[in-house]
């Protein structure tokens, strides 16, 4: 090969670089492993992390069981291996579950159209803000204070350089749901989108319908966020919202620490071409026969460039068919029962606790640990093997002395026992 | 090919003059070099317009094309036919596809604009 | 002559939910050991739902047997070449697959105790490590999601130093054979964009670059090698110029399969950049995602990183968050940790010199093709290539055949195409990058079918436009798809009744 390529040696297909630039000294990175060091290497990692503990994190990242069929079905080279599906007359495939995907989306949403996932939920809520900007042609957002805290330091980091100024507004100290008036005090003529996550980050359900309502009247658009995603197997669909954002972790993606995930953007119909990231369309192939494809690729960088609908070029394919399985696998009446289960263990673990806030929860709420810090109460479980809520201070100085809680279809009634016993 | 009553810009835009409003759309040339239109991008009526700079867009399925105003005034009415058939501008660009219809505030621009010759002349050299 | 494939059956397969019967179930969950509770008097009625209208309603060997159907109508690495030039479409290993699925990293929580996430925050310290000396950079941030998402993390650096200095600048330089994200980006970050046009090698053009950079240019985005294959010759020169104005320079890592043992950034003057570890470092694309976007910076960027950072204290890795001069977060949590665990996994299998071996196979194999094509395809640019070669179907066109074109005849010969008509400077591009996995044995059946195709172009032109012949689903009508758009299923809705 070398001699076809004119070339004496490898190293001779470099001569041409500027040797100021070239590296003369090797890489100070070891040897390479084999398979078997490998394996070892991330096995006694993990071993340094938590293993055989119960938990009761959620705020974000939830435990729910994985079916098996999910990495069996993502483990086959053919949507593994394979790229985004710009050739789609040999990427049917990876099409066809995109479409599957955006269809049962729009079904738990409520919503018209889906695009076929953004990199995770937290960064949906920025491209949410900035497709109703472009909507309205205003700048402003409002955003709730109980909409994920990180999700809204990230929505801030994308603000900072687009003219977008973000202001927040409260809950109500008893319900811990949105406070409407503050909201309906804060909204004007320049608001572009009122954003409000339900549950929220206290586990509340939350009124979306009235927000919307008040959003309306001022002209804003209602951006509906949620998290736990399998509260919608149970929860009213957002139809009053303009645009969905949320994360789909819930639905058989594994908590890896934080990512990846995959988020959402579902809006109505008439909003199709304000929508970013990628979108899968129906069509037919030259014989007549149903196909699908890419589309309406205008709104993208790689043909808008600086005036594209965002930077974003990929999605998260193969994190998505995780959910899309998942969602076929439990299907209409699964998702229900799943849901209803996580219902009734939330509320099991909530009875005979201190909970902070009285507005109607799903699988999350806020307890408050009696004057205790809830690291206390942390350290006492971990004793047992067991990882309590998330501490709340760090995010709501004013709730310092609470936790988080979150129950699962995985929380077994005697690690509840003992979490009830700590406080 | 390009009606003698039209007036064209370089960015391939032709207007056609009537009683103070023009009526504004692409060209022939413009349609075949896009290929299947998919979308057109359309200012909202009411909203004003300078000539030499862009209004709206024109979508094939990889390429997005801007539109400039050959004219500056005020929109006063939107082709409706685009919006559901948008392929309307491949099939008859100088007829029943026009795109906008402006009422000019300074009717004297057309003089910048070129001929049907000096157009046809245009595109020529640079095919 | 088509030597690769033969036909064989593929099945059909419906929607899921043109195959769901009202009642079926592929689950089960286990008996509740709790209460159960009226969700209505719980939640009130108004937020509980009705049924999930259309939700699938499947059975356990319908759902493997749906998914498996449809995955056999995707082409993937696992079946051959994937040569989509910029892309680089690599090997994925499978112990990659298992060590990310370790269960104590897998199922660990981004909020768990630090003190019972050391695992997990080594080896995100280790890959920052790694990545800072394959760049030649000073302190890496794995946060970004994405090779864009990253993009957008390095310029908001940029601007965050430059408003540290006094002012933020108001424009970005961007060589017009960049990626489209980088404009996009640019824009995202408040900057105007100005292009520089390539020079007559397709590099960037000293003198155009001295012109075009003064006191208002924030920086210059700069892909190398860049999108044609090519390393810019004059790269310390380039810095330099962007430096002497103040400026700073961002490189787009997309390339970085053509450098990683040969040639650091951090050495030839770049401040910040990006890697794709779904590229270079062999994370599977999944069909489009999930990536990881790191990126590496030089010391006078690190205060800006986002945070948390990992920080090491005593014997305990810690997050900092007591950065304030941070641009903040750009994502929640602390990145896509389980593509992090893959690509640390692909640098120890390859060590360092495993890695420098890759790159120069990656080139080889490049110039290889580049050297079998050339008598039958155009080659615009003739300065040496690196990891991938672009070539024009100006001799094609001739005969009315374009790239997109050749590319789908490709298919019929059993391989993935090349990149179609990008980067936007050579016209008609055809953009091949064989990556370092790929054997003599394989090439050479593409560059056999590369050199058919040119046959047939010349001698049946007609023929080559309507391939793909060969494939279960033939050329797709992306024009009605973009005209009316169905993106989801409906009971009734069908294509031929939607485009009425």
């Amino acid at each position: 090969m070398l001699e076809v390529c004119g070339a004496d040696s490898l190293e001779d297909l470099f001569s041409h670089l500027p040797s100021e630039a070239k590296l003369n000294a090797p890489l100070a990175i070891e040897p390479g492993k084999s398979e078997y060091e490998i394996v070892d290497y991330f096995r006694e990692r993990a071993a340094e992390n938590a293993t055989g503990y119960a938990s009761f994190l959620g705020a974000g990242v939830y435990y729910h069981y994985r079916p098996v069929m999910v990495d069996t079905i993502v483990s086959r080279g053919e949507f593994l291996t394979s790229y985004t599906p710009y050739q789609a007359e040999i990427a049917q495939g990876t099409l066809t579950t995109i479409f599957e995907f955006q269809t049962m989306v729009c079904q738990l949403t409520g919503m018209e159209v889906a695009n076929a996932s953004m990199y995770d939920g937290s960064s949906a809520v920025p491209e949410a803000a900035m497709m109703a900007v472009r909507i309205t042609g205003r700048d402003r957002i409002l955003t709730s204070k109980t909409v994920h805290p990180e999700y809204r330091e990230v929505l801030r980091t994308y603000a900072q350089h687009q003219g977008m100024p973000i202001s927040e507004f409260g809950y109500v100290s008893g319900s811990g749901a949105i406070d409407l008036k503050d909201l309906e005090a804060k909204l004007n003529d320049e608001v572009a989108a009122v954003i409000v996550q339900s549950p929220n980050f206290f586990g509340i359900v939350e009124d979306i319908k009235a927000a919307a309502a008040l959003a309306h009247r001022h002209g804003a658009l209602l951006v509906m966020v949620f998290t736990e995603a399998v509260s919608l197997g149970l929860l009213e669909p957002p139809k009053d919202a303009d645009i969905v954002a949320g994360e789909l972790q819930s639905f058989a993606i594994t908590p890896s620490y934080g990512g990846p995930f995959a988020g959402i953007i579902a809006t109505k119909e008439k909003f199709i071409r304000q929508i970013p990231g990628r979108l899968v369309g129906e069509t037919k192939d030259s014989r007549g026969n149903r196909a699908f494809c890419l589309t309406l690729s205008t709104r993208e960088q790689h043909i808008r460039r600086e005036k594209a609908t965002s930077n974003i070029c990929t999605n998260q394919a193969l994190i998505a068919l995780m959910a899309t399985v998942f969602m076929s696998v439990y299907g209409k009446e699964g998702l229900r029962e799943l849901a209803e289960q996580n219902l009734a263990k939330a509320h099991y673990l909530v009875d005979g606790l201190k909970k902070r806030f009285s507005g109607p929860f799903f699988n999350e709420f806020v307890v408050s640990c009696n004057g205790t810090p809830p690291e206390t109460v942390n350290e006492k479980l971990l004793g047992g093997k067991i990882i309590g809520g998330l501490p709340l201070g760090k995010f709501y100085p004013e709730l310092k002395d609470c936790m988080l809680l979150c129950a699962t279809e995985m929380s077994k009634r005697e690690h509840m026992d003992k979490v009830k016993e700590a406080f | 090919m390009y009606p003698e009553n039209f007036r064209y810009t370089k960015e391939h835009e032709w207007v056609s003059v009537d009683g103070g409003v023009g009526t504004v759309g692409i060209t022939e040339h413009a349609q075949a070099e896009l290929g299947d239109i998919v979308y057109v991008d359309m200012p909202r009526v009411g909203s004003a317009v300078t000539q030499g700079k862009t209004f709206g867009s024109v979508e094939s399925v990889k390429a997005v094309s801007d539109i400039y105003s050959p004219v500056s005034g005020e929109v006063v009415e939107a082709n409706e036919l685009l919006a559901a058939n948008p392929e309307k501008l491949n099939d008859d660009p100088h007829g029943s596809a026009w795109l906008v219809k402006i009422r000019l505030s300074a009717p004297d621009e057309i003089k910048n604009l070129l001929s049907p010759a000096d157009y046809q002349t245009y595109v020529g050299e640079k095919a | 002559m088509i030597r690769k494939t033969r036909p064989h059956i593929v099945q059909n397969e419906p929607l899921l939910f043109e195959m769901s019967s009202p009642g079926k179930k592929g689950y089960q969950l286990p008996a509740l050991d709790v209460p159960a509770v009226d969700a209505k008097a719980v939640l009130g009625s108004d937020h509980v739902r009705e049924e999930i209208e259309g939700f699938p309603e499947v059975s356990e060997v319908e759902t493997i047997r749906h998914f498996t159907r449809l995955s056999t109508w995707n082409y993937a690495i696992d079946l051959g070449l994937y040569p989509l030039g910029s892309c680089t479409m690599k090997y994925n290993p499978r112990v990659n697959e298992l060590v990310a699925r370790t269960e104590a990293l897998a199922w660990a929580h981004p909020y768990q105790p630090e003190s019972l996430s050391q695992g997990a925050m080594e080896i995100m310290a280790e890959l920052e490590r790694c990545l800072a000396e394959i760049t030649g950079m000073d302190a890496v941030t794995l946060q970004p999601a994405a090779g864009a998402h990253g993009e957008m993390t390095g310029i908001m650096l940029i601007r965050s130093l430059l408003e540290a200095r006094g002012g933020a600048r108001k424009k970005i330089l961007i060589p017009d054979s960049a990626h489209g994200t980088n404009p996009a980006t640019a824009h995202m970050c408040g900057y105007a964009v100005q292009n520089i046009a390539s020079n007559e090698r397709g590099l960037v053009d000293l003198a155009t670059l001295s012109s075009a950079m003064d006191e208002t240019v924030a920086g210059l985005m700069i892909t190398n090698p860049n999108t044609i294959g090519v390393f810019e010759e004059n790269i310390i020169e380039i810095t330099r110029i962007v430096h002497a104005k103040g400026g700073l320079v961002y490189m787009d890592g997309a390339n970085m399969n053509a450098l990683v043992g040969m040639a650091r950034p951090g050495d030839f003057g770049v401040d910040v950049m990006h890697l794709n570890l779904h590229k270079t470092f062999s994370t599977p694309h999944g069909g489009g995602g999930p990536g990881s976007g790191a990126v590496a910076v030089k010391k006078h960027l690190e205060p800006f990183l986002p945070y948390p950072r990992l920080k090491r204290v005593g014997d305990q890795w810690t997050f900092n968050y007591d950065l304030p001069q941070s641009i903040g977060k750009v994502r929640a949590f602390y990145g896509n940790f389980g593509v992090l665990v893959r690509a640390l996994a692909y640098i120890m299998a390859h060590g360092g010199d495993g890695l420098r071996r890759a790159t120069m196979d990656a080139v080889l194999n490049a110039n290889y093709i580049r050297s079998m094509l050339e008598p039958y395809y155009d080659l615009p640019y003739k300065a040496p290539s690196m990891h991938e070669v672009v070539f024009s179907d100006d001799r094609q066109a001739k005969k009315g055949v374009r790239t997109g074109d050749i590319a789908k005849r490709l298919i019929d010969y059993g391989f993935h195409p090349y990149t179609v008509s990008f980067p936007l400077i050579v016209h008609g591009a055809l953009m091949i990058e064989p990556t370092e996995t790929e054997g003599k044995r394989e090439i050479d059946l593409f560059v056999d079918a590369m050199i058919s195709i040119a046959k047939e172009v010349e001698e049946d032109p007609q023929m080559v436009l309507k391939a793909p012949y060969l494939t279960r689903t033939s050329r797709v009508d992306e024009v009605t798809a973009a005209r009316k758009p169905i993106v989801r299923w409906r009971p009734e809705a069908t294509a031929s009744k939607a485009a009425d």
